[in-house]
């Protein structure tokens, strides 16, 4: 495996003969593979108004990171029973909330004057960071020195669906190409046997803005994230028909291409050169998938360590394929775990009991992989990044002005907590503070697209440069905001 | 891309040589576009310096004078922290040349080529033996660069390419033995009549169309309920294969509810406008997202008729193209007075009664034009199709204690006992009834007064008298004049919601008083008014003058921002809008359409040809604007443009007709080494090869297998896909039910397209997402696309379907597998090809243990996979 500098010199060599063949530098094509068998192929039925590469050099920064473990709490977990401390908030639990936080604002839910609510977890430092973490997460206090800390996130969103898209794909509207997307048509992909960007989803539903959330958006549809699955095949239509053996699906493919040559000398389109490349891919593709999201052989000591069922779909597998999917060199990871909408309109959407249910499912999985990554020597070039779509309110949720019968918070944009680790971030590093209250960001406040910007400088990308034409303009992820967090830097 | 750049200037500047003159928009504007207006455009004016509009420029430029003129002193500088560009190379002595020249002869400005009315020049060439004008503008292009045109296709890839582009499925075994056995000229324009008369034609027309109208079976977000709008669907497909002329296909589309009693068809087409997504997620805010469908209207129809990028001034005026920010608002002014509102029940709707209703409604409605004034007729018509409008609680004024909700899935005003609220000033003189749409909680009674609390009662309910499930009649004692009407709500039990208000109607007496039979055509307005028996599929809708909402100029796009105050026009670079009409949806598709607009013949003339040819004149059909690629051959696409909006008179038919008849299209697509500097075809020195779009994939597959239905219209069906994509959508039960009998079989145009998890054979293969407009797809070449054809179940199934029906025929095996590749390919098949695939299937014939149809199924697998099978060539 390459380090950052080595892999910095060698994307410089790439980026000559990349722009030429970029739709065959495909599913981890990362061009370098197919390079020499297509020469410059593919580019015919494009067009010069439809780049099927991007167009910046390949280090308009220095890359850190090679790749990007992202873990998505769907729902939005509440910064206030996790990582954000806020004594004072337990003095005014019960008080009414005061007007100077209601006027003007915009809530989901809210109505009236909600009351005060205290922190439902108790808190502790840890590590030598001194990081507050709360009692929810007794796995990941131990390993708060490997992680920054970004405690003033905030975003204009305050539905999920809505705030999901903005914080994947730079947007609130429908439309646009997720960040694993673009990442990948910046930076191709380093393994020729799976897809560059790859996702993997638990809790039992997806996220709220569903697949919009690895769609390719106007980018080319290579781009778009592939959902692994589990149950059925681990990728549409990767099991062959019909009884088919391995030897006769490789012979069938054979002929394809074979016959496919002689349609090229005919007629001469590059096209079909990469149809064939493609078939290929796709005939190891059926091997390497599989493989890859077979966790079954991982040792006991790793099963233990990560509290994972083999066949089961949960958060825990899902972190153990990820470390596979990092090990396997794929570009982008995205992890979303449904079910952390903590209204309290019922048991499971309580702070008390479904808070820390789910708490407890991600803190040994969450934990294990970053000791996992590090213990491999993979966490130095892995980017991990942990958050929700937006955070909650320190009142308590009032559903059309009546109390709700559990304790919950409605949801919130002015300021929530994320963390990053490995890649290119400082271990320990802490970034933003919150009010008394943990209602807003008093400084250091870090808007979605400086998240973004942050994630794609950390792999090399300049987050201004890394555009695509379209609908007569070009688009980037980060919209027309976003600055890196350079604070956090390692 | 260099030899884009060469090109063009041959192309589109070709006479300045002979003309000393300098060109502002051959030679000054690319330099200015290129090298300056990213700093000094329409947003970023550094230094207070613009070089979109002349006025702009003049800061830096003095007409006559280069030396004076600051912006070549600045060219010119030698200290680079003077020179411009800054911090970026220097402009070329020639570019410093050109603009000093165009300045000496007096710096004019020409509008962008877009902007100018299209004028047809004749061509140069003459028109070639067996083509037509086309092939002549095409030839003046071809003898600058000394390229001859490419030989004829032959037959059989013909008569597959013209099937594919006209009705997006190959010919039928026959079809292609007819033309083989006369391939004349003759023939093939049969063919071609044939093919555009198919009722297939218009469902292939139609898949394309849906990409620009994001058409799709589901709201979008979160819940992404199902919509019922699949009418809509039908329609453009009727109107395709009907020729509707493209002036009426856009006045429908935008605004056919405006037209003079309106066809229920009419209504349907604004459809159009009701594709966008909405957002039915619990806390999200209605009126948010209807300002969201409406910013949508505005950039969609601009793209789609005028290939102009409006998007790019919803914050701020247009950074390359004379286009300020003002204009937005003014074209949103035209979408902003619909009724739609992100309604959870998706309403105004047009309603497509059950033939139960239809006597009723056929009576009610020749009653009143019979018996009432044309006014009358009107508004009864209105009801019978949409019953709007309806006063809903956005409009309810000086309200006590009600609480409007305004959230995606609650559009409603919560009342509790002793809330009132006033219905804004309406003319009450025709009134007899109000409808009250409610939700009921508890027993209530419902209070109206006229003008305030202390008004007279002109009407009451009481809830206790229940009327069954549909809106609560209220009859209203005669009234004149103008009047506000106070509502409030009574009941026992206090601080309970006692019903959610959704909305009143204002019914108006029905003419013909003391006619025979009178009462009992009014009872058909209660039960036409209670019926839930008909299909309702959302519409445009405006609000009544009195209703019309204020359209604000957004500060940066944001709508919590509101500005000044528009009410509706266009840029000042397009012509005016007419004088003296009301400034509405109705002027402004007019205004589309009208002779002198510069653009829509044009944008919609390219549109088709980038369809038939793989790529437009303007390769950026979403964008004539000055970013946007510039025409490879203006004066064919200016011909074309003229001749298509006056000689052929909009028909969409015709000007296919007339294009797949040119040599330029009957082209074979082969490459050839002299084409090796124009990769793209852009000199069209070659016909058009493109792989099949997602939809001819499946279409094609099913029709060679012999599957295909050719069952038309009705609800999206739902074709086999794999098991458990629907499953875990958050706060969603609705099913993925495989469709049965021949709906399994039914074209990609049918499948029901559900936003959140369109079917993979759509996404795999470039499909549109279908939330926002697409004018073109992008294809790619995906290991993914092989694992489809290779192994989908619906491909499988058609793979076996055919090698049944072969092997019904003949179980030689050389001969069957001669069949199966005729049958896919349409061609004998190579030899040395036959011999591979017999190979093959040897192989598998042991693998099966001598199961001749699973072998055989092995070669018709392969030949699904073909390059040549996947291609139009």
């Amino acid at each position: 495996m390459l380090k950052p500098e080595q892999e910095a010199s060698l994307r410089l060599a790439e980026f000559n003969s990349r722009r030429f063949f970029l739709r065959q530098c495909t599913l981890g094509l990362g061009g370098i593979a197919l390079g020499g068998l297509l020469g410059c192929g593919g580019e015919l039925a494009t067009s010069p108004q439809t780049p099927t590469t991007a167009t910046l050099g390949p280090l308009d920064l220095a890359p850190h990171a090679r790749r990007v473990i992202y873990l998505h709490m769907a729902g939005a977990p509440s910064q206030l029973e996790t990582f954000d401390y806020k004594p004072d908030l337990i003095k005014l639990h019960g008080k009414d909330c005061p007007p100077s936080l209601l006027d003007g604002k915009r809530f989901a839910f809210i109505q009236g004057t909600p009351k005060m609510l205290g922190p439902q977890a108790n808190f502790a430092q840890h590590g030598e960071s001194r990081a507050w973490v709360s009692d929810l997460l007794p796995h990941f206090s131990t390993v708060v020195d490997e992680v920054a800390f970004l405690r003033a996130v905030h975003t204009e969103e305050f539905n999920h669906a809505p705030a999901q898209l903005l914080m994947h794909t730079g947007s609130p509207r429908l439309g646009r190409p997720a960040m694993g997307s673009w990442v990948t048509y910046g930076l191709g992909s380093d393994n020729e046997n799976l897809p560059g960007f790859i996702v993997l989803t638990s809790g039992g539903r997806e996220p709220s803005a569903g697949k919009k959330l690895w769609s390719s958006g106007f980018l080319p549809s290579i781009e778009q994230g592939v959902q692994c699955r589990t149950e059925g095949d681990p990728i549409l239509y990767l099991s062959d028909p019909n009884h088919m053996s391995r030897d006769l699906r490789g012979k069938s493919i054979e002929a394809i291409n074979r016959i496919n040559r002689q349609q090229h000398k005919e007629l001469g389109d590059p096209e079909t050169l990469t149809r064939i490349a493609q078939y290929e891919m796709a005939f190891k593709m059926q091997v390497s998938v599989p493989e890859v999201m077979d966790i079954s052989k991982e040792p006991a000591h790793i099963h233990e360590m990560y509290g994972t069922e083999p066949g089961r779909a949960s958060f825990a597998n899902n972190c153990l394929m990820a470390r596979r999917l990092a090990e396997a060199d794929v570009r982008f990871i995205q992890l979303y775990d449904w079910g952390w909408d903590m209204h309290g309109t019922s048991r499971d959407t309580s702070l008390g009991e479904g808070l820390a249910d789910k708490c407890r499912a991600i803190d040994r999985p969450m934990t294990a992989l970053l000791r996992d990554l590090k213990q491999r020597g993979l966490l130095e070039d892995t980017l991990v990044v942990w958050g929700g779509e937006f955070g909650r309110t320190p009142m308590q949720e009032n559903r059309g002005g009546t109390t709700n019968p559990f304790l919950g918070r409605d949801h919130h944009g002015e300021a929530f907590t994320m963390w990053m680790a490995g890649g290119g971030i400082r271990g320990g590093a802490s970034y933003g503070q919150t009010d008394a209250i943990g209602y807003a960001g008093v400084n250091e406040r870090a808007h979605i697209h400086d998240v973004q910007a942050t994630i794609l400088n950390r792999l090399g990308l300049d987050h201004e440069k890394l555009t695509y034409p379209f609908q007569g303009r070009n688009f980037r992820l980060t919209d027309v905001a976003g600055e890196a967090i350079t604070p956090l830097f390692g | 891309m260099r030899i884009l750049l060469l090109l063009i200037p041959v192309v589109v500047a070709s006479c300045t040589e002979a003309d000393p003159r300098v060109s502002f928009n051959a030679d000054v504007r690319p330099i200015l576009n290129a090298k300056c207006v990213g700093c000094h455009g329409g947003v970023k004016q550094a230094g207070d310096l613009g070089l979109i509009f002349r006025e702009n420029a003049l800061g830096a430029v003095v007409p006559g004078q280069p030396r004076r003129s600051e912006l070549i002193r600045r060219v010119r500088h030698e200290d680079p922290e003077v020179r411009m560009p800054y911090e970026a190379p220097p402009l070329s002595e020639a570019e410093i040349q050109t603009l000093e020249r165009w300045i000496e002869q007096g710096a004019e400005w020409e509008d962008h080529w877009a902007y100018e009315p299209p004028v047809p020049t004749p061509p140069s060439s003459p028109v070639p033996d067996g083509g037509n004008e086309i092939d002549a503008y095409v030839a003046d292009a071809l003898l600058a660069s000394g390229i001859s045109p490419a030989p004829a296709a032959p037959p059989a890839t013909l008569l597959r390419r013209v099937s594919l582009d006209l009705t997006g499925l190959p010919p039928t075994p026959e079809e292609m033995e007819t033309f083989l056995a006369d391939p004349s000229e003759a023939a093939y324009s049969r063919a071609v009549d044939r093919l555009l008369a198919s009722p297939r034609y218009g469902e292939h027309r139609a898949a394309g169309w849906l990409d620009l109208a994001r058409y799709a079976d589901s709201r979008g977000y979160e819940r992404d309920r199902p919509r019922t709008i699949w009418p809509y669907r039908d329609w453009v497909i009727r109107a395709f294969n009907d020729d509707m002329p493209f002036d009426q296909f856009t006045v429908e589309q935008l605004a056919g509810d405006l037209l003079p009693n309106p066809t229920p068809d009419q209504l349907i087409a604004t459809a159009f406008h009701r594709n966008t997504p909405s957002n039915g997620e619990g806390g999200t805010n209605n009126e948010e997202y209807r300002t969201v469908s409406v910013m949508d209207r505005v950039n969609t129809t601009w793209e789609v008729w005028q290939g102009t990028t409006m998007a790019c001034v919803q914050c701020h005026s247009h950074p390359y193209d004379p286009i300020l920010h003002e204009d937005y608002y003014n074209s949103f002014a035209f979408f902003n007075n619909t009724a739609d509102h992100d309604h959870v029940w998706e309403l105004p709707a047009v309603r497509i009664p059950s033939a139960a209703l239809r006597g009723k409604i056929d009576s009610l409605q020749n009653w009143v034009t019979s018996y009432g004034t044309d006014a009358e007729a009107d508004y009864w018509l209105r009801f019978l199709q949409t019953r709007e409008p309806i006063v809903r609680p956005y409009y309810f004024e000086d309200v006590v204690g009600g609480v409007f909700t305004d959230r995606a899935d609650e559009d409603f005003m919560v009342m509790r006992s002793g809330n009132s609220f006033l219905l804004p000033t309406t003319s009450l003189d025709s009134v007899e009834a109000l409808h009250l749409l409610s939700g009921d909680r508890r027993d209530y009674v419902l209070e109206v007064r006229l003008d305030d609390s202390t008004g007279a009662t002109v009407a009451t309910y009481d809830s206790q008298r229940k009327q069954g499930s549909g809106p609560k009649i209220i009859s209203l004692d005669s009234v004149r004049g103008r009047h506000r009407l106070f509502v409030t709500v009574t009941g026992e039990e206090k601080d309970v919601p006692l019903t959610n208000i959704y909305g009143f109607y204002f019914q108006a007496r029905l003419p013909g008083a003391g006619r025979d039979n009178y009462a009992a055509v009014k009872q058909y307005i209660a039960d036409l008014a209670g019926s839930r028996d008909s299909v309702q599929v959302p519409v445009l809708s405006d609000h009544p003058p009195e209703m019309q909402r204020t359209t604000h100029l957004f500060e940066r796009g944001n709508w919590l921002v509101p500005g000044r105050v528009l009410d509706g026009g266009v840029p000042a670079i397009m012509p005016p809008l007419p004088a003296g009409q009301e400034k509405n949806r109705l002027t402004f598709a007019r205004w589309l359409t009208a002779p002198e607009n510069p653009l829509t013949a044009r944008v919609a003339v390219n549109r088709i040809w980038g369809e038939l040819f793989g790529t437009g004149l303007v390769a950026t059909p979403e964008d004539f604007g000055s970013q946007g690629a510039m025409p490879t051959h203006p004066e064919l696409l200016d011909w074309l443009a003229v001749h298509f909006a006056t000689d052929l008179k909009w028909s969409t038919k015709q000007l296919i007709r007339l294009i797949v008849h040119s040599k330029t299209y009957r082209q074979s697509s082969a490459a050839r080494p002299e084409l090796g500097d124009d990769p793209y075809n852009q000199l069209l020195a070659r016909g058009p090869r493109s792989r099949l779009t997602a939809e001819q994939l499946r279409d094609q597959m099913l029709a060679v297998s012999g599957l295909l239905s050719d069952k038309m219209y009705g609800p999206g069906v739902m074709p086999p896909q794999p098991d458990g994509l629907w499953d875990h959508i958050p706060y969603s039960d609705i099913k993925w039910e495989t469709s049965a009998g021949e709906d399994r079989y039914r074209r990609a145009v049918y499948t029901y397209l559900r936003r959140s998890v369109i079917h993979p054979g759509l996404t795999t293969f470039d499909g549109s997402s279908r939330e926002i407009c697409l004018s073109r797809r992008t294809e790619t070449n995906t290991p993914l696309q092989a694992l489809a054809t290779l192994n989908d179940p619906a491909f499988t199934e058609a793979m076996h379907h055919l090698v049944g029906e072969v092997l019904n025929e003949t179980d030689d095996p050389a001969l069957a597998v001669d069949r199966l590749h005729r049958r896919v390919l349409y061609r004998p098949i190579r030899e040395g090809d036959r011999e591979d695939l017999l190979q093959l299937y040897r192989e598998a014939l042991r693998e099966y243990d001598g199961r001749q149809k699973d072998a055989l199924f092995v070669v018709a697998n392969v030949l699904f996979n073909l390059d040549e099978f996947l291609t139009k060539s």
